[in-house]
């Protein structure tokens, strides 16, 4: 079997004995309820990640996404309750804003030579920046459009397939045929893996440099499209942290942060064990919610520790150190 | 950080020029602060110590700047320090819960910032011994220090009545507040350490070529593992430093985010963030810089939202400006 699938193949087992554990633990665990609850939970969370799954394959990073999900929030509470904009339209004008910014932000990466991390650095606060300026208070929606949303669910015995959580698996479903089936998929393979031989080898890597973020931020927007809908409101202080949370579910599912390396699925597993170990604090009610952290902080490592011996173990010595 | 005399002028030139745009920017952000207030640079003197929004700049800068000492060095090895904000939740929570239970002052600073020292240590190993990215290896502890930070709290707010430990932020010596104070003293240590002894260079090599510095016979692990432990320490001194301006531990609150205005004021301040080369006294400019724009923004009786808006569009000229493309457009120029 190919090793470059160990870490996924590590991630869905560590997934799959966590589920097994807290089934045995709790007896109402293992309904499909408490499964599409942790979907509709976390869908926002996972059409992020989709997103930064591309930018950390390509080598890069976007620290942005969680303020852009804040400024979508807050944009169609103004946009729906205060200028009475048709919410599709609203939603349209929203992902086209977040799909500048990204393409922006990609341009500044490729042409200005500016690092990812600092670029996308600076993107984070003139988004949560611009949401602050629109309105620091949480301004509830209630179109009527949003509550049809929300009833829409497919039921699967005891549970309910959330609207948002089925925007979740199309998502995850076009970002894995996108990542490891199209030509687009591939040239961001190939920046991750060397730059340099890539613009040899003839990739458009600016196109791919500027279509990567363009599409991180777009699925920003997507997610914070989703986000308004499961909490019906808009708020600037909403979502902090939303990118650490998708960089570390991406990192548990077996995407190598230096690029090149990774799997659109591995993201989703990444998704459901953040789920769950979320779902299994609810559970127990005694653990204090930072054990959230811990749990995910002591994960990380893991993976992290387990990346890196694998590397050890398959890339010749010579190489190695160079990389240092 | 002074110049050898014996540099050659043309090098000197080009420091300078390298320098001018953080000068000029600190100037700038200065001048308009004084228009939107006149009595901006007005200073007095009451119970023995000074007051005036000028003062008020570098008191509120000082965790800051405190971070941004240590995180230079780091950025200087080509590496990066995300865990600073965690830390300084680790060692305020460490300092407050200490001080009730009834230790001595001295050794509850000393304890706490031990706290920050391991955090520091934790990062150097995993980034030298284990070689893992070092945006990974403190990715770990930016996410799981919060946590630890709210077990050693028990997930409250600890408040402390300790008056020793307070004037840690509230005290004042020679008449400059006290933060003012241990910056001061801290950026007086940190270049001693580094300029004073050959560290300085071993770090600039480490972050130019970590495998052509080893053969040249430098103990790599060892400086990276320096870095990380006074990144650490930095952190922890400014942990001590908020827990004892509010008087208690917040372990959610306590440096939120601070480690990216760090980072920002050292790149605001012209280190490379590709390693190689840096300079404290203008990371020191950066984060006064940033300050001075959050306090100008205050008087100017601007709502306090504009402050991300305006720190990031100045955040972007300053890189536009410093960017390596850019740059070299204008160096082709030149020479043509």
């Amino acid at each position: 079997m190919n090793r470059r699938f160990l870490p996924l193949l590590m991630t869905s087992v560590v997934f799959l004995l966590g589920y097994l554990y807290c089934s045995v633990q709790f007896h109402n665990f293992a309904t499909m309820r408490v499964i599409c609850n942790l979907l509709t939970d976390n869908a926002f969370l996972g059409i992020t990640a989709v997103g930064m799954t591309f930018v950390i394959l390509s080598g890069g990073i976007d620290l942005s996404v969680g303020s852009v999900i804040a400024f979508t929030t807050v944009f169609l509470a103004i946009a729906i309750e205060r200028f009475h904009v048709p919410p599709f339209l609203a939603f349209v004008a929203v992902l086209g804003l977040g799909a500048g910014f990204g393409a922006a932000m990609g341009a500044a990466i490729h042409y200005l030579k500016i690092p990812p991390f600092i670029i996308t650095l600076a993107g984070m606060f003139l988004a949560r920046g611009v949401s602050f300026l629109l309105t620091t208070d949480s301004l509830p929606i209630e179109h009527p459009l949003y509550s049809d949303l929300n009833d829409v669910a497919i039921h699967v015995l005891s549970g309910r397939l959330s609207l948002i959580a089925m925007v979740m698996l199309v998502v995850f479903l076009a970002g894995g045929i996108l990542a490891h089936r199209t030509r687009f998929g591939t040239s961001v393979f190939a920046l991750g893996g060397n730059l340099t031989s890539a613009q040899l080898m003839g990739v458009p890597v600016g196109r791919t440099m500027i279509l990567i973020y363009t599409l991180s931020s777009f699925l920003a927007a997507l997610a914070g499209i989703v986000f308004s809908l499961y909490t019906q409101a808009g708020y600037s202080l909403a979502a902090t942290g939303t990118e650490l949370d998708a960089i570390a579910a991406v990192v548990i599912g077996g995407t190598l942060l230096t690029g090149g390396y990774g799997h659109v699925f591995g993201t989703f597993v990444g998704i459901l064990i953040q789920g769950l170990i979320q779902t299994f604090i609810t559970f127990d009610g005694t653990l204090s919610s930072w054990w959230t952290k811990i749990a995910v902080g002591a994960l990380l490592f893991a993976f992290i520790g387990l990346q890196r011996l694998l590397v050890v173990a398959w890339v010749p010595k010579r190489r190695m150190s160079s990389s240092a | 950080m002074t110049l050898p005399v014996a540099l050659p002028l043309s090098a000197r030139r080009l420091v300078v020029t390298k320098r001018l745009p953080q000068l000029v920017g600190l100037v700038l952000v200065l001048l308009v602060d004084w228009l939107v207030s006149p009595q901006f640079f007005s200073l007095r003197i009451q119970d023995g110590r000074l007051f005036g929004s000028l003062i008020d700049v570098l008191n509120r800068g000082a965790p800051v700047t405190l971070l941004s000492l240590g995180m230079t060095l780091v950025i200087a090895t080509g590496g990066i320090d995300l865990s600073v904000g965690a830390v300084i939740a680790i060692a305020g929570a460490t300092a407050a819960t200490l001080i009730n239970s009834g230790l001595d002052v001295w050794l509850v600073v000393v304890l706490s910032l031990m706290a920050g020292v391991a955090c520091g240590l934790w990062n150097g190993l995993l980034v030298s011994v284990m070689q893992i990215q070092p945006i990974v290896a403190t990715l770990t502890l930016m996410v799981a220090g919060r946590g630890i930070a709210q077990l050693i709290t028990q997930g409250v707010i600890v408040t402390f009545v300790n008056p020793p430990l307070a004037a840690v932020s509230g005290g004042s010596l020679l008449g400059l507040p006290m933060p003012v104070v241990i910056v001061i003293g801290m950026l007086i240590i940190t270049v001693l350490l580094v300029r004073g002894t050959a560290l300085g260079l071993f770090i600039e090599a480490v972050g130019i070529n970590r495998r052509s510095s080893a053969y040249a016979g430098i103990n790599t692990r060892m400086v990276l593992i320096l870095v990380y432990v006074w990144s650490g320490l930095c952190a922890a001194v400014a942990g001590v430093v908020l827990a004892a301006d509010i008087k208690g531990a917040d372990a959610n609150n306590a440096g939120l985010w601070m480690e990216l205005d760090a980072i920002l004021s050292v790149v605001v301040g012209g280190t490379s963030l590709l390693g190689g080369r840096f300079s404290l006294v203008m990371a020191v400019v950066g984060a006064l810089i940033i300050q001075a724009m959050n306090t100008g923004i205050l008087l100017s009786g601007f709502k306090p939202e504009f402050n991300l808006i305006v720190k990031s569009v100045v955040v972007l000229i300053i890189l536009f400006v410093q960017s390596p493309a850019l740059s070299g457009l204008a160096s082709r120029r030149r020479a043509s």
